[in-house]
């Protein structure tokens, strides 16, 4: 579905990315794991767009789409959660997950997506008409998945999902995950909290200093050595 | 609903006619003389300024400050064409063209400077006013730093009103479209907003263009109204005398702005008695008002009707939700 070969990209004379490539077939959970500057807010902001690469290739279900703009890897079905969840603060929750929907046109099904997300997020349809900036950090991020499943993506980019939350929550964040991509989405992980990922994930990509050092079936790397003693603490 | 929407729709029609016709009433029984008439002059043209000002800065959350420099591009091509053709045809020839010319130079003065953030283009903005401020005094059809005295008067109540409650429904319903919407959330969060599929280039650019196009207008009643116009006028100071109704008003409010630009005329009138301490009363009274209320007089809230009604239920969720 996504294969991403020999990217490199610079911030200025910061070269954040050294010739990634990585793969994501349709209907996988892949994570991408790594320590603090590694890349992986790059990597997906370079895969949805907003970033430019200096050179490398993107391909989307074939299509190479390294310079297409973001709306229209948008419409392509590619869609980003971003780090730190951005969500609108001084707009409703119902008008967060209305600008997910923004480049569609089809009102009777957006109307059916946001009850989607509301039978998903209970919490969200209580807060509806709430500035979502007054939402819990959880309630926010909860606001940022649903907004980007309102553009009703085949790849669905996460970066730090469970980012500051309780581990109950993060628990529950984890679930729903795995939830929306048996419905159907595929889905690229970036995270923080290894253990958790690499254990929904079919298959991992670790990232350090912009190069990825490790692949592999999820399950595997949690078995290995050097991942035990980098990222899973121990 | 269908219904009670046109019903409502009608009655502000109704309403708008009325303030119409009441105020030309009075304009011609002379109960509205000629300083007042002056006073609501400036009051319109200040809506003008700070409505189209605040969906550059307050909507979509552009800090400019060459607000001025656009109004002073439709004040200076009306004069011209007034001066040379004085018509009521050519005065809205020349509104017009002045309000074409400055969107074109909100436009192009956009696409570059739109790439900047923040402070950087507050700054780019201010540059690209006082670049047409050189221009106007270094021109000969612009009679330089003299200026230029416009012996005939256009601008009138009629004009006033429909050019002002003109800018008001224009940018109101771009607002609430969904255009309006992708530039609110540009402000919140511009990398969200691009994510989300928003063309966030194209919306800033809007943003401007519409806004130079009003502030151009505003310029042109300006010229026609007060008979002299000079590039001094139309510099730094001005800018943040709209940037100030803006804030004190609330960014993100259309009725916000339409509010302070009626009452700072009525402080600046009021301290008319006071020409020597005047400049010092009102800045300190601007400092009290915004200490008290950070967020403007109407914050980015709305004022209506419904609002008033409503306003028993605010306080009840507010009490909820401290909970
Ligand atoms: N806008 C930017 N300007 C300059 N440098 C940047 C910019 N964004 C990222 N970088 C640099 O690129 C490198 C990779 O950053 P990135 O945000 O992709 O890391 P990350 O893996 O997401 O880290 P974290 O886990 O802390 O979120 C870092 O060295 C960072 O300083
Ligand atoms: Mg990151």
């Amino acid at each position: 579905m996504l294969e991403i070969s020999n990217l490199n990209v610079h911030f200025g004379v910061i070269h954040a990315l050294k010739g990634v490539s990585l793969k994501v077939e349709e209907g996988e959970i892949v994570t991408l794991i790594g320590a603090n500057g590694a890349g992986k807010t790059t990597t997906l902001r370079t895969i949805s767009g907003l970033k430019k690469p200096t050179s490398g290739t993107i391909l989307f279900n074939g299509n190479d789409i390294t310079s297409t703009l973001p709306q229209d890897r948008v419409r392509m079905g590619i869609s980003l959660a971003p780090e730190g969840r951005r969500i609108f603060s001084s707009l409703t929750v119902l008008e967060n997950l209305e600008l997910g929907a923004y480049l569609r046109r089809d009102k009777a099904e957006i109307k059916k997506d946001i009850d989607m997300v509301y039978e998903r997020f209970p919490i969200l349809k209580a807060r509806r008409k709430q500035a979502a900036g007054t939402l819990s950090g959880g309630e926010q991020q909860m606001l940022a998945i649903g907004r980007a499943l309102m553009s009703r993506p085949k790849l669905l980019c996460l970066d730090e999902p469970s980012m500051g939350l309780a581990p109950l929550l993060v628990q529950e964040i984890f679930d729903i995950i795995q939830d929306i991509n048996q419905k159907g989405t595929t889905i690229l992980l970036v995270e923080q909290n290894a253990n958790m990922a690499l254990q929904i994930a079919n298959r991992a990509y670790v990232m350090e200093t912009g190069t990825i050092t490790l692949s592999g079936p999820g399950a595997e790397l949690m078995r290995s050595e050097e991942i035990k003693k980098a990222y899973l603490g121990g | 609903m269908k219904k009670l929407a046109d019903i409502k729709g009608i009655k502000k029609w109704v309403a708008l006619l009325l303030t119409y016709a009441v105020v030309q009433l009075l304009v011609s029984l002379n109960i509205i003389n000629d300083y007042i008439m002056a006073t609501l002059t400036t009051i319109c043209i200040n809506i003008i300024l700070a409505v189209s000002l605040n969906l550059i800065t307050g909507f979509t959350g552009q800090f400019s400050l060459g607000h001025a420099g656009f109004m002073s591009i439709g004040a200076y091509t009306c004069a011209i064409i007034i001066m040379r053709y004085p018509s009521p045809v050519s005065f809205i020839t020349g509104l017009f063209l002045g309000a074409i010319f400055a969107a074109l130079l909100g436009f192009i003065v956009g696409l570059p400077t739109l790439r900047l953030r923040g402070d950087y283009l507050a700054i780019a903005t201010l540059g690209m006013a006082e670049i047409i401020r050189i221009v106007f005094l270094n021109l000969d059809i612009t009679n330089g730093a003299a200026g230029l005295f416009i012996e005939v008067q256009y601008t009138n109540w009629l004009w006033l009103f429909i050019f002002t409650t003109g800018t008001v429904i224009l940018i109101t319903n771009f607002i609430n479209s969904s255009h309006g919407r992708a530039c609110i959330s540009i402000r919140e969060d511009e990398i969200a907003a691009e994510a989300m599929g928003i063309n966030t280039t194209k919306y800033k650019v809007i943003a401007f263009i519409i806004g130079a196009f009003c502030a151009g207008i505003a310029g042109a009643l300006y010229a026609s109204y007060f008979y002299f116009i000079k590039p001094d006028l139309f510099g730094f100071l001005k800018s943040i005398d709209i940037l100030v109704i803006v804030v004190l008003g609330g960014l993100g409010s259309i009725s916000g702005s339409i509010l302070a630009a009626f009452l700072l005329a009525l402080i600046s009138s009021l301290l008319q008695s006071f020409p020597e301490i005047r400049m010092v009363i009102y800045a300190v009274l601007l400092i009290v008002i915004m200490l008290f209320r950070p967020q403007g007089i109407m914050g980015s809230k709305e004022l209506s009707l419904s609002a008033f009604k409503s306003l028993g239920g605010i306080f009840e969720r507010r009490n909820g939700g401290e909970r």
